[in-house]
């Protein structure tokens, strides 16, 4: 019979030590937290793709200007002016600038008479933005050039989104917590049921009561309670300092419970498996590792090559990433039910092995 | 019946005879001592009586239940301390006390039991902080919480300095005192004798020999002898010139004549004062529970042959405490 009493007196004993030991809770919810500032910082400060063109505008007529700022409306590109007294090129390399522009002093005058003028443009082959500054001054180029001569837009372009705008910061909130919920029960797990055997502290409590069974749930609800905390901790840093778009419903929560339990029964069981604690850690970190980066976690999956992506969908964490994401990014709630099967029962068959092969007493 | 019935235990590690045929009771209230050198079968012989080990044969009733079987419902009734006891590193004896009261489903006062256990000052610290005594006390304490009748103690006091050892030694008085059954694994003979009513010593598997630690000595003693520390002309003399069986050791010039009846210390004294030859020091002294002890474990008692070959490294691991 199981007992809830047990279960709570044990959930007690070891969240209190969990909680003591600040090693494990700088681990178990700052660490997580820390990632997603850092990662956040990356790729999401100041991250609105935009180009920076500095230009020397030598004329001074009325079309250069609305030349530049007709680079400005692309969005893509921003114009930086500088001053026309200094040596361009001197200025770019001194500074490390990577895109110029250069602007003759006859610009207006030309335009207005329908001559050619030339524009200069400078980038760095080695970079990664000439090609689009190119792209963009060329198709601005080209509206001026079609205006010069009384042309009209025969093609034209109307632009719609799909779905909510998403940033990376939306997909890596998803991720880290799918990271969080991995990372804390299985690596604990692997821990504890490998050294609580190699000390004989299982021998001891089989001598009590206590069931394994009972143990292992216990564990189980520490680290629900611990990816809750995780999760909201994490929710709250992503929408506070990088306005992640996150889209919070009780769909999350079987995700925050079946994850935690899916991934402290396979500590167990690769504690439990295993002969030695060293063996243990080898063992888990060769299953943790791999799930850990390719799982789209840190990045969506769609960037890893084909044979990755497909490596990926064997991996349990994989679709608790996905169901997140579909629930928090995508409100995909069909795409978050199937993830949500597969991993239910994923759960269910090592919950059942680890029950099964963890052995409290000796033959 | 008795709390303990063990009979014709057998336990097999593959070719390896852990536990060989062995049979005892331990009767209500007494302090049974199971002594032995490491490997002998004791940890084997008590875990089976815990239930932490299937047997392979022989038939062991605990509180009259077989332990194996009725692990679950056993544990409830009897107390263990485990060889080097461990516990949850950052819990206090005052939480792990509160911790078993939860999981047995009783109400205790931790503060009666660490009082029990000696242990009062220390309610509050870490058990990683704790001091090797004061872990076994810490053991001992939970043993207790499910108030049991029976206690198995294996090895209590492994590993510990001297003043601990004795301390442990109390809190295990004290429970004799309340009249528990305490059965208790050892290799300190020391310990054995203080603390036991009965003992039996354990050897590859066997029991070689048991009762009160005065029985095994009588049974098993050579008896009283008469030692005379002198020369080997000395020991020829008294050789030549009486019955008496007189055995010499070179390296302690020591002569050593066991008595058959007092009168021959008389004998042996008077040969000795007539060959003119200076002697020193005499006494006569009995065999000790650690002269016992080291025949018993180390010289052939039966047709098993060749145990002489470990002799110095058993003897080392007896006497180095």
């Amino acid at each position: 019979m199981i007992s809830g009493k047990r279960i709570l007196a044990d959930f007690k004993v070891y969240s209190r030590g969990f909680l003591r030991n600040k090693f494990g809770l700088f681990f178990g919810l700052i660490f997580p937290v820390i990632l997603i500032m850092i990662f956040g910082a990356i790729f999401s400060g100041g991250g609105s793709g935009t180009i920076y063109v500095y230009a020397q505008n030598h004329d001074d007529g009325n079309v250069s200007a609305q030349y530049l700022s007709a680079i400005n409306s692309t969005k893509t590109l921003q114009v930086i002016t500088i001053d026309n007294s200094v040596n361009f090129t001197e200025y770019m390399a001194q500074n490390s600038i990577e895109n110029g522009l250069v602007i003759p002093n006859d610009f207006s005058s030309n335009y207005a008479f329908r001559q050619p003028v030339n524009l200069t443009i400078y980038t760095n082959p080695s970079g990664s933005t000439g090609g689009t500054v190119l792209g963009v001054i060329g198709a601005v180029n080209n509206q001026f050039n079609l205006n010069a001569f009384g042309g009209f837009t025969l093609i034209s372009i109307s632009q719609k989104t799909v779905g909510s705008q998403e940033s990376y910061i939306d997909y890596l909130v998803p991720g880290l917590i799918g990271f969080a919920i991995l990372v804390n029960p299985m690596f604990s797990l692997v821990e504890i049921s490998s050294m609580y055997k190699k000390n004989k502290l299982f021998k001891q409590l089989s001598l009590t009561p206590l069931t394994k069974m009972e143990w292992l749930t216990s564990k189980i609800l520490w680290y629900i309670v611990l990816s809750a905390a995780s999760f909201l901790l994490m929710t709250a840093v992503g929408v506070a300092l990088f306005g992640a778009n996150i889209n919070l419903t009780v769909w999350l929560i079987p995700f925050l419970i079946i994850g935690p339990m899916l991934f402290a029964s396979l500590g167990m069981l690769i504690g439990t498996v295993t002969k030695n604690p060293e063996t243990a850690g080898v063992i888990g970190n060769v299953v943790t590792f791999p799930m850990m980066f390719l799982s789209g976690t840190f990045f969506p999956i769609a960037f890893m090559p084909e044979y990755l992506q497909t490596f990926a969908h064997i991996l349990p964490l994989f679709y608790v990433v996905e169901g997140l994401n579909n629930v928090m990014v995508y409100q995909n709630y069909t795409g978050a039910v199937i993830d949500l099967a597969v991993i239910t029962v994923i759960t269910v068959v090592v919950f059942i092995l680890a029950v099964k092969l963890f052995k409290w007493r000796e033959d | 019946m008795f709390p303990i019935e063990v009979t014709e235990l057998r336990k097999n590690y593959g070719d390896l005879k852990a536990v060989d045929g062995i049979s005892f009771n331990v009767k209500e209230g007494e302090v049974f001592g199971l002594l032995g050198p490491n490997g002998a079968g004791k940890t084997t012989t008590i875990e089976i009586m815990e239930g932490l080990r299937e047997r392979d044969g022989g038939d062991v009733k605990i509180l009259g239940l077989d332990p194996w079987k009725k692990g679950y419902e056993l544990h409830k009734k009897i107390g263990v301390i485990p060889q080097e006891f461990t516990f949850i590193e950052k819990t206090t004896p005052n939480e792990a006390i509160k911790y078993y009261a939860d999981l047995f489903n009783v109400k205790v006062n931790p503060d009666e039991i660490l009082k029990d256990v000696l242990l009062e000052e220390s309610s509050k610290t870490y058990f990683e902080e704790l001091s090797g005594g004061q872990k076994r006390k810490t053991g001992l304490a939970l043993s207790l919480v499910n108030s049991p009748e029976l206690l198995f103690l294996d090895e209590p006091t492994t590993g510990l300095d001297p003043n601990a050892r004795r301390a442990i030694w109390e809190v295990i008085r004290g429970l004799k005192k309340k009249g528990k059954t305490i059965i208790l694994t050892t290799h300190y003979l020391d310990e054995a004798q203080q603390l036991s009513d009965r003992v039996a010593i354990m050897d590859h598997g066997k029991i070689v020999a048991s009762g009160t630690t005065a029985e095994i000595i009588q049974k098993h003693g050579s008896g009283e002898q008469i030692e005379i520390y002198g020369n080997e002309k000395l020991a020829e003399y008294i050789r030549g010139n009486t019955e008496l069986q007189v055995n010499y050791d070179k390296n302690r010039n020591l002569i050593t004549i066991p008595l058959k009846k007092k009168i021959d210390a008389l004998a042996a004294l008077a040969a000795a004062e007539q060959s003119g030859i200076d002697w020193g020091q005499i006494q006569t002294r009995q065999d000790s529970l650690d002269d016992v002890f080291i025949k018993l474990v180390s010289e052939p008692l039966d047709e098993q042959g060749g145990r002489g070959v470990n002799q110095n490294t058993r003897k080392k691991g007896f006497l180095d405490d």
